[in-house]
């Protein structure tokens, strides 16, 4: 087996070779700007795009010209919120969306605050759930756009889109869905779900970095402004020369989730739920974070109790995975995710996200069972929680000089 | 982050990591920090009668740097006097594991925790003269 083990498939996945394989043309010989209509050169290129945006289109249910290439989900996510709320302006400055979404939303919501915009920030449940109520009777005649994601990067929950986008239909409220987590590993129907914008991610789902999708609805037409300006791209909404081999790559890519996703999901649950299995019954005083049935198949957010995040991802180096622990964070602050959920403090700097995808093996699943069992049982022995647990002592009753 | 080999050493092999009777008069227990920071230290110091620490021990729930700072700590303080021990500042700790900004934290806690212990052990001295006096 090869170390380290990589188990942070939400940060980012490798490209698949089939998907390299496809982009490499694209770099040398077939070079063309798609944008150049006067040569073969530019015509070869036009047409990889536009069978790249087939595929990408066809991978949420969508029309090809509502596919619009951008940088990635980050951008996406900026010209869906930016691009809606000053458009549409004069109609209302209400924007809803929750607090546990990524912070490319939250940042731009943020943004629009100081250029006048209202934004609510909906608390969601426990299990990391957004409370369909909760979200009707937060929109007024003022609110233009309810964003809420697909699935979550740190704990994989998977929000009630279909709930969402009816709500949001039935106010004539614009709803965007961040789904770099989402598509490409749920079954989504932009029609289904009544979604208006959706942001894809290519790194996410074996595609290359620095490519990404925005869905723009044409029925009935959902109007943006830009945020870059330009040669007019992407019907005006996105310009600059579109990077042709990584298009190609993110159609490639998206392709493929299109067809394998099924098998894929459901090998990838059963590792998850191996390893799930395999630690929670060699240790005690360990908890799953968030909804553990509306989940991605590849997402483990588990805290261990009474062991710090950071000194457990330095026993257990041989695999990559990521930690809520503050630690891990200039910020010195645990996981808002976490925190939203009500997950304490001390539990969040206890949490360590195993990703799991296309590439994990059963092997190396049980590996990292048998390491983190003995990291865990390790560092708990060297942790005076665990002692003062062990000896009856009740943690929430001591007095911690805070610091 | 990239560890500093210090911090690591310190982290694979920790040194004195356990516990002593912390109800035995000769030894002082410190312990600094909140689970909801992050880093709780117990550092425990035992104190022979020429005012010595002959053996310490500490048990460190924080992250790598947190566990290498406490490392260090019992190392240090092994075979010192008290007021030798007291003399050991989180400077100290931090140049010598070459901890970086965000890291600072840890050494001052280890200096705390050292603090901590010989409280609790003057603590015990004192009130175990008073119960000898009557």
């Amino acid at each position: 087996m090869k170390l380290p083990i990589y188990m942070d498939y939400q940060a980012t996945t490798p490209v698949d070779p089939r998907v390299l394989e496809v982009m490499i043309p694209w770099f040398t010989e077939k070079f063309g700007n798609p944008a150049s209509r006067s040569h073969p050169f530019g015509w070869e290129a036009e047409n990889a795009v536009e069978h790249a945006r087939v595929q990408v289109a066809t991978m949420i249910g969508a029309d090809p010209r509502e596919i619009v290439f951008t940088s990635g989900a980050t951008e996406s996510n900026n010209i869906a919120i930016l691009g809606i709320a000053r458009f549409h302006k004069a109609r209302g400055n209400h924007i809803i969306t929750t607090v546990i979404e990524h912070k490319a939303v939250l940042d731009a919501c943020r943004h629009l605050e100081s250029e006048g915009f209202e934004v609510t920030y909906l608390p969601v449940g426990q299990n990391g759930r957004l409370d369909l109520q909760l979200l009707a009777d937060t929109i007024n005649d003022r609110t233009i756009l309810v964003s809420v994601m697909a699935a979550n990067n740190e704990i994989g929950v998977i929000q009630p889109l279909e709930g969402i986008g009816a709500i949001c239909r039935k106010r004539g409220v614009h709803f965007h869905c961040d789904a770099a987590q989402g598509a490409g590993k749920l079954a989504m129907d932009v029609n289904a779900l009544n979604v208006d914008l959706v942001s894809i991610s290519g790194h996410k789902i074996y595609g290359p970095k620095g490519i990404g999708a925005l869905y723009v609805r044409r029925r009935p037409r959902v109007r943006l402004q830009a945020v870059m300006f330009g040669g007019g791209h992407e019907r005006g909404m996105r310009s600059g020369t579109l990077p042709t081999p990584l298009i190609v790559g993110l159609g490639e890519a998206s392709a493929l989730c299109t067809r394998e996703m099924v098998a894929e999901n459901a090998r990838i649950l059963a590792l998850r739920q191996r390893m799930e299995q395999g630690i929670m019954q060699q240790l005690t005083h360990v908890s799953i974070n968030g909804d553990t049935l509306h989940r991605l198949a590849g997402n483990l957010n588990i805290s261990f109790a009474y062991v710090e995040g950071e000194s457990m991802m330095m026993a257990i180096k041989d695999i990559a995975v990521s930690s809520g622990s503050a630690c891990t964070s200039a910020s010195l602050e645990p996981s808002y995710v976490l925190r939203a959920l009500g997950v304490n403090e001390e539990l969040a700097h206890t949490s360590i996200r195993f990703g799991l995808g296309r590439f994990t093996t059963e092997a190396e699943v049980d590996y990292a069972v048998r390491i983190v069992v003995d990291a865990v049982n390790r560092l708990r022995e060297m942790s005076p929680l665990w002692e003062m647990v062990q000896e009856g002592v009740d943690l929430n009753a001591v007095r911690w000089a805070e610091h | 982050m990239a560890y500093n080999e210090k911090v690591l050493e310190h982290y694979e092999k920790p040194r004195n990591v356990g516990s002593m009777d912390k109800n035995d008069v000769h030894v002082g227990t410190g312990m600094v920090g909140a689970p909801a920071c992050g880093d709780v230290m117990k550092l425990q110091i035992r104190v022979n009668d020429a005012g010595v620490i002959d053996d310490a021990k500490f048990k460190t729930f924080g992250c790598g740097s947190a566990i290498a700072s406490s490392s260090l700590v019992t190392e240090w303080i092994k075979g010192k006097t008290i007021d030798q021990a007291l003399s050991i500042k989180n400077k100290d700790i931090a140049e010598e594991l070459a901890l970086p900004p965000v890291k600072i934290h840890c050494s001052v806690l280890a200096e705390d925790a050292i603090r901590s212990a010989v409280e609790d052990y003057r603590k015990k001295q004192k009130g175990g003269a008073d119960a000898n006096g009557n």
